[in-house]
């Protein structure tokens, strides 16, 4: 990754929420960086805070503290116009293909809706281009007149990626795009986000919970527990060699389709679920699930450290000899 | 396992009327299930395999005639044949169902407690004191944390996975023989999904409650089930016990569904195998195989005649596939596509 060139860095950054019950820190001192051409995954459970990280580096919205910098300027910088263009590189994909597409325009309306606005394309362009766009997931010309309810759900996932590639995008920022979708239908959109990435040149950051699917488009991943990373990877990497319990017991928790090793298995079951966000406790977000908390994990929080080159865990224990005080 | 039927569908026929026409949503499934037993279906959406165990337990309107032939034979009697009445003795008693979604299947209005035991108080005319000890039981037994605080709860309160714990509960009270699980898991977290799979399987040994699960899930699959019906567009297509199945599949809809689930022990793959395509239009359904349109070694008889039931070495393995046919033309024992 040496002679990559940073496309976009986030830099401690922290989002809050004010709710009746105090602040709901929902991202909690993340930096990540997302090189050009690069996909990384950001994997977590619901609630962790992985949604909300994409809506702030799309600048919906805008952190407490530190930076997103886009190609080393702090997107909150902008001014006037630069504002629209940053819309414009940087483009979304939603999780509910149901819900993400008016129910009451024509698909040729909504795929067209961003040309229009950034002035891109008009007349027989628009049309033609509209049309290019669809081709390019898989869709053809007589679908640009139909309504979203005509489709099944992988279709209107590709026509959300119709929609977000039409910009002409550096960054689109994938937000659970496969987990409605049937697992014949996962693969299929997988291997499309892949075509198009090797095409335009594309850089994603891929949200979700599932991560064997994740690490099939990812070339980083990055694990997210209630605000914080603590674990960043690359992903051949990740599944021999993991060093946070959380990413252990993640990856434990995955079922493997094969009956054979399920039953040999052992799994790391988790306890409980996620805790609130809200008033989070001090020290290590992850030791009230944590098998080995010791009493430093309850005093401090655990800083990102490089572990080996490129891996990077958020954990008192990980890499140190086994001096476990309980 | 020399345990007897205990609930048995044959040929079981599911139409819905609607303005395009009658959709066949289920096209003629037969399948059975023993006691103590995890039997799996498996297939995409719209495949029928929800529609198939709803009729199974009366959730099917019957008014529109939506069941066209066939029966469930539950301890040997036909539940098909019963009235709405008649089938309410069964329903949520020895016959429960936990549904897919753990946010739209609870009452909020009604706290997690009153739901509980609402199916214990219907079924066992039990006093309120003898449902709440009873509820109080399940669920200390699905280990949820705190019981008696969680009865006081209103659904809203509740986390996904433990809205999917109190499913679990409000179906177990009365103390099933048949347990239906339409895809208990698919909305939830993978680290919850553990937790909930474990359950399960755990109540089968405590409980002796015999399992139909519904998922597309192969990873689950493998997971939980015995034996596994892979079923495509209204039909049963494959099915063996689910090593078979697994180390020995004989569909190409099920070497699809195989192929398509990334493993995670295994290395990255350049792409990921996909089914082209998608799944037929039930109104219309495609004469000969259904699958054809999908598959790459489908032949010219495979779009003219359906498929014969074709069985295999191990058991009560059998495949709906021409590939498996005795004459169907093979080069060095793998079968080839026909030249059209």
């Amino acid at each position: 990754m040496a002679n990559q060139v940073p496309l976009l860095e986030l830099k401690h950054v922290k989002t809050s929420f004010k709710v009746p019950q105090g602040v709901l820190k929902a991202v909690n001192g993340v930096s990540l960086t997302i090189y050009k051409g690069e996909t990384v995954g950001l994997v977590g459970e619901s609630g962790c805070g992985k949604s909300t990280l994409g809506k702030t580096i799309l600048r919906l919205y805008r952190p407490d503290e530190g930076q997103v910098l886009y190609e080393g300027r702090d997107i909150w910088s902008y001014r006037g116009r630069e504002k629209k263009q940053y819309t414009r590189k940087v483009q979304m994909i939603f999780q509910d293909p149901y819900a993400c597409l008016d129910p009451l325009s024509v698909v040729s309306d909504i795929v067209a809706e961003g040309l229009r606005i950034h002035r891109m394309y008009e007349g027989q362009a628009l049309e033609d281009r509209v049309t290019e766009l669809l081709q390019m997931v898989g869709l053809g010309r007589e679908h640009a007149s139909r309504f979203p309810h005509e489709f099944s759900g992988g279709q209107r996932q590709r026509i959300g990626i119709a929609r977000a590639l039409s910009l002409e995008p550096e960054l689109i920022v994938c937000d659970e795009p496969i987990s409605a979708l049937d697992v014949s239908i996962q693969a299929q959109v997988v291997n499309l986000l892949k075509k198009l990435q090797k095409e335009m040149g594309l850089s994603y950051l891929f949200i979700t919970h599932d991560l064997s699917m994740v690490r099939q488009i990812s070339n980083r991943i990055a694990v997210m527990y209630l605000g914080s990373l603590v674990e960043i990877a690359d992903s051949e990497d990740i599944y021999l060699k993991h060093y946070h319990p959380y990413t252990k017991a993640l990856l434990s928790a995955i079922p493997i389709a094969d009956p054979a090793v399920e039953r040999s298995r052992r799994r790391i079951l988790l306890g409980g679920d996620v805790p609130s966000p809200v008033n989070l406790p001090k020290g290590c977000s992850f030791c009230g699930r944590c098998p080995d908390a010791c009493d430093q994990c309850r005093r401090e929080a655990p800083q990102l450290r490089e572990i080996e080159p490129g891996h990077f865990v958020a954990c008192h224990l990980a890499g140190a000899k086994k001096t476990v005080q309980k | 396992m020399e345990n007897r039927k205990l609930l048995e569908v044959k040929d079981l026929v599911v139409h819905f009327d609607t303005f395009q026409g009658a959709v066949q949503a289920v096209r003629g499934v037969s399948w059975y299930l023993k006691e103590k037993e995890t039997v799996a279906i498996v297939g995409e959406s719209g495949c029928g395999k929800t529609v198939s165990i709803q009729t199974v337990i009366g959730l099917n309107p019957r008014k529109n005639g939506s069941v066209r032939g066939g029966e469930v034979l539950f301890e040997g009697k036909d539940l098909l044949a019963l009235t709405q009445k008649e089938m309410r003795e069964y329903q949520g008693n020895q016959l429960s169902i936990i549904f897919q979604d753990p946010f739209t299947f609870l009452n909020p209005t009604m706290t997690v407690g009153e739901q509980i035991m609402e199916p214990y108080l219907l079924h066992s005319r039990a006093s309120r004191q003898e449902a709440r000890a009873r509820a109080l039981e399940i669920l200390r037994l699905i280990s949820l944390p705190n019981p008696e605080e969680t009865m006081k709860r209103y659904p809203h309160q509740l986390s996904g996975g433990m809205r999917q714990r109190v499913m679990v509960a409000m179906a177990l009270i009365c103390d099933p023989k048949i347990l239906f699980a339409d895809e208990p898991t698919t909305a939830l977290d993978v680290t919850i999904q553990a937790q909930i799979m474990e359950l399960m399987n755990g109540l089968k040994e405590k409980l002796n409650t015999s399992i139909v699960l519904i998922t597309h899930d192969m990873g689950v699959v493998a997971n939980m089930a015995e034996r596994i019906y892979v079923m495509y567009a209204g039909k049963i297509v494959e099915h063996g016990d689910a090593e078979t199945v697994f180390h020995h599949p004989k569909h190409p809809y099920t070497w699809g569904l195989l192929g398509s689930v990334p493993r995670l022990d295994e290395r990255i793959q350049s792409e990921l195998y996909s089914i082209p395509g998608t799944p037929p239009d039930l109104i219309a359904p495609p004469k000969g195989c259904a699958f054809a349109a999908r598959c790459r070694y489908a032949k010219q008889i495979c779009r003219k005649c359906e498929p014969p039931r074709i069985g295999f070495e191990e058991p009560e393995h059998y495949a709906y596939c021409w590939l498996n046919h005795p004459e169907c033309i093979r080069r060095n024992g793998v079968t080839v596509r026909e030249e059209e």
